[in-house]
């Protein structure tokens, strides 16, 4: 790979000023950076505004449906255990639609990335509330205000003893492609749940509400310690901690699956000859 | 010479173990067997049978009547006593039942005293009631003994010998009190048949196809093909997965299959209901998957572990959107067999999705053969490899209209060649478009262009009878043994014919095969169908605009009886 713009794919159709925009230039520069050529690791989306991401970006694309990205990147990653699979969902996505499957998904602790582009906001249906929307803001759908509590997918990783658990902030590029570069190369499931404007339709979560909360986990933080993790992740949203905030090394479900020791199933062959003796087992 | 033998009791009393034996040993003798079960939704308690019919010639259906009846308990005794064939005997343990029965009908055999005495543990009073039910028929326990040790080899020999011992003590004691037996067991005098149900014929298959993923949730009357795929994984290098609902299954399989391998999944119509946004997203994506069906009476949770044919409209329509697919329904274990190879050949070929659609009755049923022909099936590697060379691998395009109807599919990883696939309509890149042009180019190139080419490789439906045949007994699925019995038995005195469908969509061309001649020139023609409202009949007229003369419909949860559908089939011929 000679350059970044290698990796170039459609002109997105983003709003002007999307916090979308630097998340996938972060990622290319991640990527990049990592040596992974467009052939060499896939996309897999659901549905949404970040769920178009793989198509503005050169590579191996499953873009499939609303909330379901998770399942056809666990059963990828079974077929090709070689081959990396990265996530990009949203916050609607993969909290809403496809909350059953991310809490399996950390469950099974598949070697899988998760970038969720988290804008507390349903961008692609026009600015309903969502999983992660504030209590009490008001949209068309809820125009006494969200009634639910939000959710807080940082506690609830945690909670669930997933393998890599990170929060990263759309304007901040630099810390954020360091993130995603070492969710990519971490062995287990990585959630990386990013902080993103949207400048349509979240009134409340602006660019200038974060500068003023986001701050950087510094170096003295200890990730490997759960019940600090989560402290951190249940403390008021007046000060928004970013960076890598729990992780550990379990064994992945590739690694438990005995039949992929030997190499991915997409390189072991089959031969019917081979099966022929199966049918003496029922004499 | 033809028996019935029907095995009934509580959930949990060892019913199968029982009927499972007897299935196993008449086959291995070398006779015809054919079982099915009938259970409920419960795990103790209830009333389950266990129904089997063995024979010298072929059987391929259940009768009412049965010759022998082990009773576990006293229910079997007042449920079926009037299904006591001519001269039949029910044999039970007057102290389990806790009553006693008197006449020549009756056989008070002390299972559990047989088993103490012997065994040491009550727990071998089954073996005993297997015992007896050998000496009834005045056959050898030589292979039961066999059997024994096959099946408790991990027990040791102690627990072996013992169950032996009570084996042969149950034996005598048939042999002995059972003076009213007069059952005339000839010798089938050849090799040892093998035994299957359709469940692991639809596993075998699969494995058997080269099949290295599959999927699904546990639910009645599917599981049966995920435990028999369980069960070999390790030997087949497949990698089975129960996932967290069904959603996940069909999609975590369509992940597999853009992986670049052979994937399938399963369920029952309530779990396959949540699977249909998948199914489009499969027409959508053109990528191969295998779909079993087993079927159990709907709507909603319906009658979870009995039968029906309800489903079959709702598989040919599940997804939306419009997009083309094959669906097949085996009829015995050997279709199973050979229609599970087709399915994921054809799904691959043409980047389609695959239906298999069994139901609780056929998927239970056991058939014994004296072998499967395995020299019909095939194995075709349809995807485009890096071994098939690098050259124009910049200028790959996944949904290429170069090809004419099936593009080439890659494998992601494998080689430079970009695989993009989207449940958005997409160009020949994979990338979403919304502009009518390419839209009407991709629906002609997916589903116009395709379907006539798979239609092309259906085959013809089994046809059974003479040249010019009055009666027409059609059916589809499950019900191809009891039609077949039935028209068997008829064909005695009428001018009958059946006609099968196994390859149900879509229809098979007439070029091959003139069904439709068959049965505009009958004067008769009755659908026979384990539902209420002729779902094939329906199908058959929507497609080629034939209406049946007359319809057999079911749906009580329960399997067509030969003795039954032979009288209803009489009663149309008569109305007439």
């Amino acid at each position: 790979m000679n350059a970044l713009s290698d990796y170039k794919g459609q002109e997105p159709a983003w709003c002007p000023g999307c916090g979308n925009f630097p998340i996938l230039e972060t990622l290319k520069t991640a990527l990049f950076e990592l040596g992974m050529e467009p052939h060499q690791f896939t996309i897999v989306s659901g549905i949404g505004q970040a769920a178009k991401l793989p198509h503005y970006l050169k590579c191996n694309t499953f873009n499939g449906l609303h909330g379901r990205a998770l399942p056809p990147a666990t059963g990828m990653r079974l077929a090709n255990h070689e081959m990396p699979v990265i996530v990009t969902s949203g916050d609607g996505d993969c909290y809403g639609e496809g909350g059953n499957h991310l809490i399996h998904a950390i469950r099974r602790n598949i070697n899988v990335t998760l970038l969720v582009h988290n804008n507390q906001i349903y961008g692609l249906t026009k600015g309903q509330a969502s999983p992660t929307t504030t209590e009490g803001v008001v949209t068309k759908t809820q125009p006494f205000g969200a009634n639910a509590s939000e959710l807080n997918p940082i506690s609830l990783a945690i909670g669930l003893d997933c393998s890599f658990v990170a929060r990263g902030y759309a304007a901040d590029s630099v810390f954020l492609k360091s993130i995603i570069k070492e969710a990519i190369t971490h062995k287990g499931f990585a959630l990386v749940d990013i902080l993103q404007p949207c400048v349509t339709f979240n009134k409340l979560n602006t660019y200038s509400w974060y500068k003023e909360r986001v701050y950087h986990l510094d170096e003295t933080y200890n990730p490997y310690d759960r019940a600090e993790a989560f402290k951190l992740a249940i403390k008021l949203p007046d000060k928004i901690p970013t960076g890598i905030i729990y992780k550990n090394n379990k064994l992945t479900f590739e690694e438990r699956i005995q039949i992929l020791k030997e190499s991915p199933l997409v390189k072991q062959g089959f031969s019917l000859n081979s099966t022929l003796k199966e049918l003496d087992t029922f004499y | 010479m033809d028996y019935t033998i029907l095995i009934g009791g509580k959930a949990g009393q060892g019913l199968q173990t029982i009927g499972g034996v007897l299935a196993r040993l008449f086959s291995r003798m070398g006779y015809h067997v054919f079982s099915h079960q009938d259970y409920m939704s419960r795990i103790r308690g209830g009333h389950n049978f266990y129904q089997l019919r063995f024979s010298d010639k072929e059987v391929s259906s259940s009768r009412k009547k049965a010759n022998i009846i082990v009773a576990l308990d006293l229910t079997t005794i007042e449920l079926h006593k009037d299904d006591l064939e001519e001269n039949g005997i029910i044999i039970f343990d007057a102290q389990s039942v806790k009553q006693t029965f008197t006449g020549q009908e009756f056989l008070n055999v002390p299972f559990d005293k047989i088993a103490v005495e012997n065994g040491g543990d009550k727990i071998m009073s089954n073996t005993a009631a297997i015992g007896a039910v050998l000496g009834m028929l005045r056959l050898e326990t030589t292979l039961l003994e066999e059997i024994i040790h096959t099946n408790l080899k991990k027990k040791g020999n102690d627990i072996i010998n013992k169950n032996i011992l009570t084996a042969k003590a149950g034996y005598s004691y048939a042999i002995n009190e059972c003076t009213q037996c007069s059952f005339a067991v000839s010798m089938p005098g050849k090799n040892g048949n093998m035994l299957i149900d359709t469940s692991q014929a639809v596993g075998l298959g699969s494995i058997m196809s080269g099949c290295k993923f599959y999927c699904g949730y546990p639910m009645t009357p599917s599981t049966a093909v995920m435990n028999y795929i369980g069960s070999k994984a390790q030997e087949y290098s497949i990698v089975v997965e129960q996932t967290e609902d069904e959603i996940s299954s069909i999609n975590m399989a369509l992940g597999a299959s853009y992986g670049g391998v052979r994937s399938m999944t399963g369920s029952s119509g309530g779990g396959f209901a949540l699977m249909t946004e998948g199914v489009s997203l499969a027409g959508m994506m053109e990528l191969p998957v295998v779909i079993t069906l087993a079927q159990r009476p709907g709507p909603a949770t319906g009658l979870p572990t009995r039968t029906e044919q309800g489903d079959l409209l709702f598989v040919l329509h599940s997804g939306h959107g419009e997009f083309p697919r094959v669906v097949f329904a085996p009829g015995n274990p050997e279709q199973g067999l050979y229609l599970t190879n087709k399915a994921f050949d054809l799904a691959e070929k043409y980047q389609i999705p695959a239906f298999i659609i069994t139901d609780q009755y056929i998927a239970d049923a056991q058939w014994t053969y004296e072998s499967l022909d395995t020299d019909k099936l095939v194995y075709n590697d349809y995807r485009l490899r890096s071994r098939d060379g690098a050259e124009a691998e910049s200028a790959y395009q996944r949904y290429s209209f170069s090809e004419g109807a099936v593009s080439p599919l890659a494998v992601p990883g494998d080689s430079k060649r970009l695989v993009v696939v989207d449940s958005d309509e997409h160009d020949e890149a994979g990338h979403m478009i919304e502009d009518a042009e390419m839209r009407t180019k991709m629906m002609q190139k997916r589903l116009l262009q395709k379907l006539p080419l798979i239609q092309q490789e259906i085959e013809a439906p089994f046809y059974f009878g003479g040249e010019k045949p009055d009666i027409v007994v059609t059916g589809w699925g499950s019900t191809y043994g009891i039609i077949k019995d039935a028209v068997m038995s008829l064909s005695k005195t009428q001018n009958i014919a059946m006609l099968h469908f196994s390859q149900i969509y879509p229809l098979p061309l007439s070029e091959q095969f003139d069904y439709l001649k068959i049965l505009t020139e009958a004067r008769i023609t009755i659908c026979v169908e384990n539902n209420a409202t002729g779902q094939f009949a329906y199908l058959m007229r929507a497609e080629t605009g034939y209406k049946f003369t007359h319809h057999i419909n079911h749906f009580d949860g329960r399997p067509f009886l030969l003795e039954s559908l032979t009288g209803e089939i009489n009663e149309c011929i008569e109305r007439l």
